[in-house]
């Protein structure tokens, strides 16, 4: 997009925060929404709706796969529950429990994972979720969300309580650079493209979204055209978008702060070979744990950030050309 | 008695032939699809004859219907006894039956909440107490006075997802749910007590805030007033621990692990039903 300014990092809070605000805006509008907690609110920001609607907040105790089939008993007595833990706890715990009682029976049951990815930092690798989305899309009928900043994550809230059926919605720790106005709407099932270009295309999700507009800066001040597109959709996967921008810039690069096996770069992978075919490449975690580090610290050591993107878009260009 | 016309509580008579009927229904169902867990239906089938014989609150001509009691087989590899028990209380023709296991059926061969009155689809163990829970939580919040009752084998006791809902359930003081252990003393291979020991299991109930009562699980008058007894618990969950025979009601059937997963076939068939009239 030729008029589009630099991006610079502004901060904003932690899209847990946004999740946990959302909420209690979201309790007072809707009696039928419940919370249930796995001993942590504060950390996952339920603790705010919990004070507002102590009587719709439910503890289960350290006991996360049981949070998951109590929320489905309590969707199928016609409530919205809300069950949140940190992610790699409800995901990989919870798993058989969102399988069978949630995902199977279709219940409009509502999961949200908070801590994902490593840039939780400092706890260390037995608290970071970086499969969290590839279980969430093996989840048949489930819809899977993963905001990049507050404003999203406050609107996809709201858009996971309407929707009707089960909705898993990916939430990070640390303070989320801020992408879009308090007025943007969103839409569950649809990308936003952040920036027009026609030599690559950078597609992303959560945090690595503003690492994409910084690596797209880097990009086109060396003169290549790069469009930007942010993936806060997991599932469905907005197809029209991901086809054009095969088709128009026949290079892609998708980048995630998860293994990059099974994440959202295979999905769009396989969305591209059933549709418009092209140069692809992937920046993730590759095929490892990461450790105990500070949040920049590990970003930079396991190459999620926009130097590494913009290498990787660098590598897909020349392949494009050959 | 034509099904669908039951009296609020049917009488021991009528229960005792809705009982057997389950029993004839479940094993020609299994028989035909040559299917398993023939030993288990039977265990349960005096349980679920006294809840659909008039103990469970429901409109077999509206499924659906919001004040209904809700009842999960948990054990659902006794499908065949639970769609038994619901097409003999009116929910469908017994005909319908006939489709158990097959290609497009919705008789599926662990329970499954396609069929009208199944309200939960069950097969993986450990799922329906936690899932009873959330339901019974719902009715509490909003003051409503349906029951929730889940069917649980003693077997499936070893799945440790029960006793965080047993904890859960005791905390929160869900007097709107109870649990029937159906205790055979069975599971697939061998023994409860040798496969992993659940005794004393009273008093584990007991020790998480239950109000629990034991029975006779093939006493239908007994069955029916400790059910009555928990229906009236103020503040808490109970448990029924339903003392059963696996394979109930033909005898080379019953107390053996092999008719877990043996389907009765030819003369074992005739011997059965003849045994069943």
């Amino acid at each position: 997009m030729a008029t589009r300014t630099r991006f610079e990092v502004k901060n904003g809070v932690a899209t847990r925060e946004a999740f946990g605000q959302a909420l209690v805006e979201l309790g007072r509008v809707n009696p039928d929404v419940v919370v249930c907690d796995a001993d942590l609110s504060k950390s996952t920001f339920t603790a705010g709706f919990a004070k507002e609607f102590p009587d719709r907040f439910f503890q289960c105790g350290i006991a996360e796969a049981n949070m998951v089939a109590i929320g489905s008993g309590l969707a199928s007595g016609g409530k919205i529950p809300f069950v949140s833990s940190f992610s790699c706890f409800v995901m990989n715990k919870g798993f058989e429990q969102l399988r069978v009682t949630a995902a199977f029976p279709n219940v409009n049951l509502k999961v949200v994972g908070t801590h994902s990815g490593i840039s939780i930092g400092e706890d260390g690798p037995s608290q970071m979720s970086i499969e969290d989305l590839s279980l969430a899309c093996s989840l048949a009928g489930f819809t899977v969300l993963s905001p990049a900043d507050e404003f999203s994550m406050r609107k996809l809230i709201r858009a996971a309580a309407a929707h009707q059926g089960p909705v898993f919605i990916r939430a990070g720790r640390i303070k989320a650079p801020i992408i879009y106005s308090a007025a943007e709407e969103f839409e569950i099932g649809k990308a936003k493209v952040l920036a027009q270009g026609s030599d690559v295309t950078l597609m992303a999700t959560g945090l690595l979204v503003a690492e994409s507009l910084l690596a797209c800066d880097l990009l086109e001040a060396e003169g290549i055209s790069t469009r930007v597109i942010d993936f806060a959709t997991i599932k469905p996967l907005d197809r029209e978008v991901i086809a054009a921008a095969a088709s128009e810039t026949g290079a892609i690069v998708v980048s995630e702060e998860h293994l990059a096996d099974g994440g959202l770069g295979v999905r769009i992978a396989q969305v591209v070979a059933e549709t418009a075919p092209c140069v692809m490449e992937f920046v993730g975690v590759r095929n490892t744990y990461a450790e105990s580090g500070t949040p920049d610290g590990l970003l930079d050591k396991y190459g999620l950030r926009a130097v590494n993107i913009a290498g990787a878009a660098r590598r897909a260009v020349s392949r494009k050309k050959k | 008695m034509s099904a669908g016309v039951l009296p609020a509580v049917g009488a021991d008579r009528e229960i005792a032939v809705f009982a057997r009927e389950i029993r004839r229904r479940a094993l020609r169902m299994t028989s035909r699809a040559r299917s398993s867990h023939i030993g288990s239906a039977f265990s349960c089938a005096d349980i679920l004859a006294v809840l659909y014989g008039g103990l469970l609150r429901v409109r077999p001509q509206e499924p659906g219907w919001s004040g209904r009691d809700r009842f999960i087989l948990s054990k659902g590899h006794a499908a065949s006894a639970l769609y038994a028990a619901l097409s003999r209380r009116g929910f469908f023709p017994s005909e319908a039956l006939e489709a158990y296991s097959g290609d497009g059926s919705i008789f599926c061969g662990h329970a499954s909440s396609a069929v009208p009155g199944v309200d939960w689809s069950t097969g993986s163990l450990g799922h329906g107490l936690p899932v009873a829970c959330g339901m019974a939580l719902a009715a509490q919040l909003d003051h409503r006075d349906h029951r929730v009752v889940a069917l649980l084998s003693d077997g499936e006791l070893d799945e440790g997802s029960n006793w965080e809902a047993i904890l859960f359930a005791g905390h929160h003081r869900l007097d709107r749910l109870t649990v029937i252990v159906d205790c055979n003393g069975l599971q697939s291979l061998a023994a409860t007590e040798e496969t992993l020991r659940l005794e004393p299991l009273a008093a584990k109930w007991q020790g998480f805030g239950w109000w629990v009562a034991e029975c006779d699980g093939h006493d239908h008058a007994s069955l029916r007033s400790v059910l009555e007894t928990a229906r009236h618990q103020s503040g808490k969950p109970s448990c029924i621990l339903a003392r059963t025979v696996k394979g109930r009601g033909v005898d080379f059937m019953e107390n053996s692990v092999l008719w877990h997963y043996r389907s009765a076939q030819g003369a074992e068939l005739d011997s059965a039903m003849t045994q069943l009239e």
